[in-house]
């Protein structure tokens, strides 16, 4: 009979542990995590049969991910290389836009899409937008052409430094880029936009594992000269001058 | 386990009676409520027991006296007959991998995630040092390239770089931070001469044809994506655009490690001090007698203490880097005479290597690469603030000496810094702030990694001599070190021009460096 009671006294202090936020000292994850996630946690520590539900949900995220992002070969090989872009582009959600055509293509907020896009066999893409979608670096290998002129990668969860390295095939068409808001990218990733010579406008705002975000832009500046660098949702300003200076006004105030 | 124990405490009050009579009667009070004791606590969670709880609490503290006080009457107080260093390793395991950097990580990693269920081997890696402090794993600059002549090298850095972008879908353990490699993409630039133009150009169309994405640039070109390069001497350069750069060593060794671990890996700190080996004696078609060795144990010492422990395994691997040469010599392999085919050791050694941390503010930015000029000096950004390091390969024949790592200082004076401001004329006004130095398993035979098995030791696996490239190699080299030893043969990536066939047949796989 005692056993059980005390596993169960066990428990509850673990329970109590869990409240206090556990990753305090982890540079990585931005935010403590929330506490249906905690008690997840907590559970799986607790029930092999939680743990192997939590490791299933998370193996069939994966499946998804890599379902979604494969190399449309079949699509490739019978309507060609700029279709299977396009097709590709649909199926996840974003939209793109032909090179002399002014009206874009885009998939509506239940996926659906007109399948008018088969009528521009050979006409290659010219500007798309990925924004919020789950493109990887596998998928980005679907984006072939060296046409694309305009990439939108806003608030892309995928989109990594490996992800930008793998850029460098559009170095000699790529004008503007947009990776703002990707939770993570990283410097290491940046240094790789060093490739893509003809960018013009780049937006790099709300990065959020950007640690020194005023000395990389100026970096970032520098390594591409001719290159107009939009970087908002930075907390720019030297905190301790902040600081004096309220506290200046206070003292004004009295 | 309890019963153990209780057969432990009665010897040991029978110890006491023994030698102090006056202390019987303690010790045998002391026991007898203790186990009261041990059911009154249970009921403590029960609604009646807060009365009680201030006497268990006197009786609690007495009994702690009492027992304190016998244990400290008893003659040599701190021996228990059951007692075992926690640390010492088990007396058997299957497979002992010895050296506990990247590589052997890698490969105990490899051979878990390989089995079919788990606990199916006990693996144990040995490790000598536990700070780290002296390992060539955490030594390194970090970089990894695809600039290579050899395909088999091409091909090792490709997987790993492969393995080291999915690196959270191999290394991350449920319910702890992914691991967050700070992988910088920022690429090797290799310059050549005019003498070494043509090799360039050479190792080019290799890396293009085996899959790596590296690019030719002329001088002007250089000018163009780098304006600080002084281009002077330089014919040709060619330059990675994916898949290369550098990362922090510490993370990924401990990345391997905290998941190997996780998988039921058991973590040794000593020093492989001897093998308990067998040997079987054959003749060989000219009539020459060798002998052909099995080993049975590995004598495991402790640090710093005469303690050892032999652990009796099935195989044993060799991912000792910069020693393992020696360590083979523990078997009795390079002892005989050169010229006998027993004789021909291990062509490992250890080769002292100084990176020299500098300050230039006027550097290089964010653009600059692992740059590598075909003088031999090479150099890479390090973080954000106008610091670098940079170092270079001495001459054969001003090989430091390898007993210590102390850094000279004059040779960054006389053989970096000339070179390197000649290279990059805003390194004329840097300033050293630190430097260290670290071991190269040299492999003295061809500068290139062995992996496999060794002829004349039947149970022992080499994976060591990579001269330098072992950490960007390591997640690959341990997965083929891991098929090698389950599967009997590689199956992802045929690495059989590295075995110690090419040693044997006296064939060295050179690299065609430009440097």
């Amino acid at each position: 009979m005692s056993a059980p009671l005390i596993s169960l006294r066990r428990c509850c202090q673990r329970a109590a542990g869990l409240l206090v936020a556990r990753r305090h000292w982890s540079s990585s994850s931005a935010s403590p995590p929330s506490l249906v996630s905690r008690s997840l946690d907590f559970l799986a520590q607790r029930f092999y049969d939680v743990e192997a539900l939590l490791n299933w949900k998370s193996r069939i995220g994966k499946d998804q991910l890599r379902k979604k992002n494969l190399y449309y070969g079949y699509t490739h090989k019978h309507y060609g290389p700029d279709i299977a872009s396009a097709y590709y582009i649909l199926n996840l959600g974003g939209g793109f836009r032909f090179v002399g055509q002014s009206e874009w293509f885009r998939a509506d907020s239940r996926g659906k899409f007109n399948w008018d896009f088969l009528n521009y066999k050979d006409t290659p893409v010219e500007e798309v937008d990925m924004s919020h979608t789950i493109i990887n670096y596998v998928g980005l290998s679907n984006l072939e052409r060296q046409h694309l002129r305009t990439l939108k990668l806003q608030g892309c969860p995928e989109v990594d430094d490996w992800f930008l390295a793998g850029l460098h095939k559009f170095q000699d068409s790529l004008e503007e880029l947009d990776i703002s808001h990707c939770p993570r990218i990283t410097v290491g990733g940046l240094a790789a936009l060093r490739n893509l010579s003809h960018l013009k406008h780049l937006n790099v705002s709300s990065l959020p594992r950007i640690s020194n975000p005023g000395l990389v832009i100026i970096l970032l500046e520098e390594m591409l000269p001719q290159c107009q660098i939009r970087a908002d949702g930075y907390d720019l300003s030297l905190p301790q001058a902040g600081r004096e200076k309220s506290e200046e006004r206070l003292e004004a105030e009295r | 386990m309890c019963a153990l124990r209780r057969l432990h405490r009665s010897v040991r009050t029978l110890r006491g009676s023994f030698t102090r009579g006056s202390l019987t009667c303690t010790a045998v009070t002391q026991w007898q409520p203790g186990r009261c004791g041990g059911l009154t606590f249970c009921q403590k969670l029960s609604t009646g027991g807060a009365l009680r709880s201030d006497f268990l609490k006197d009786l609690g503290a007495q009994l702690a006296a009492a027992k304190k006080k016998a244990a400290d009457s008893l003659p040599g107080s701190n021996w228990t007959p059951f007692e075992i260093n926690p640390s010492l390793p088990p007396e058997t395991a299957d497979i002992v991998i010895v050296g506990g950097g990247v590589m052997g990580w890698s490969i105990a990693y490899w051979l878990k995630q390989k089995e079919r269920f788990s606990k199916d081997m006990r693996v144990l890696v040995v490790e000598r040092d536990p700070t780290y402090s002296q390992a060539s794993t955490v030594l390194s600059a970090g970089g990894i390239r695809q600039q290579f002549s050899l395909l088999e090298n091409i091909h090792l850095s490709l997987e790993s770089a492969d393995f080291m972008r999915n690196i959270n879908e191999h290394l991350s353990v449920v319910n702890e931070d992914p691991v967050d490699l700070q992988f910088n993409q920022s690429g090797y630039l290799f310059l050549a001469s005019e003498a070494v133009a043509h090799v360039m150009e050479q190792n080019y169309n290799t890396q293009r044809c085996a899959g790596a994405k590296v690019s030719l640039f002329s001088p002007q070109q250089v000018k163009e994506k780098f304006p600080w390069i002084n281009t002077e001497g330089v014919a040709l350069a060619s330059y990675g655009l994916e898949n290369e750069g550098w990362f922090d060593p510490w993370t990924l060794l401990n990345a391997f490690r905290r998941k190997a671990m996780s998988m039921g890996v058991i973590q040794c700190f000593g020093e492989v001090a001897d093998f308990k080996h067998m040997k079987q004696v054959m003749m060989t078609k000219n009539g020459e007698q060798m002998e052909r060795r099995t080993i049975k144990s590995v004598k495991v010492q402790m640090p710093n203490s005469l303690e050892y422990q032999p652990v009796d395994c099935a195989l044993v691997v060799n991912a000792a880097g910069a020693f393992s040469g020696k360590l083979a010599e523990l078997v009795g392999i390079g002892l005989d005479p050169k010229d006998s085919l027993a004789g021909f050791s291990v062509p490992v050694e250890p080769r002292k290597r100084y990176v020299y941390v500098v300050h230039c503010p006027d550097g290089p930015g964010l653009d600059s690469p692992f740059l590598i000029d075909y003088s031999g000096v090479y150099f890479r950004r390090e973080g954000l603030g106008g610091n670098y390091i940079c170092g270079v390969s001495p001459e054969e024949a001003e090989e430091p000496d390898t007993s210590n790592l102390e850094v000279d200082h004059q040779f960054f004076e006389d053989k970096v810094w000339p070179k390197l401001a000649n290279r990059v004329p805003a390194f004329e006004e840097l300033k050293v702030t630190s430097a260290w130095a670290g071991f190269y398993d040299y492999n003295t035979f061809d500068q290139n990694g062995i992996i496999g098995i060794h002829p004349l030791i039947n149970n022992m696996y080499f994976a060591t001599g990579f001269s330098g490239h072992g950490l960007q190699h390591s997640p690959a080299v341990g997965r083929a070190v891991a098929e090698l030893i389950l599967d009997g043969e590689f199956k992802t990536l045929d690495l059989s021009g590295l075995s110690f066939q090419r040693i044997l047949m006296q064939e060295p796989m050179l690299e065609r460096n430009i440097v």
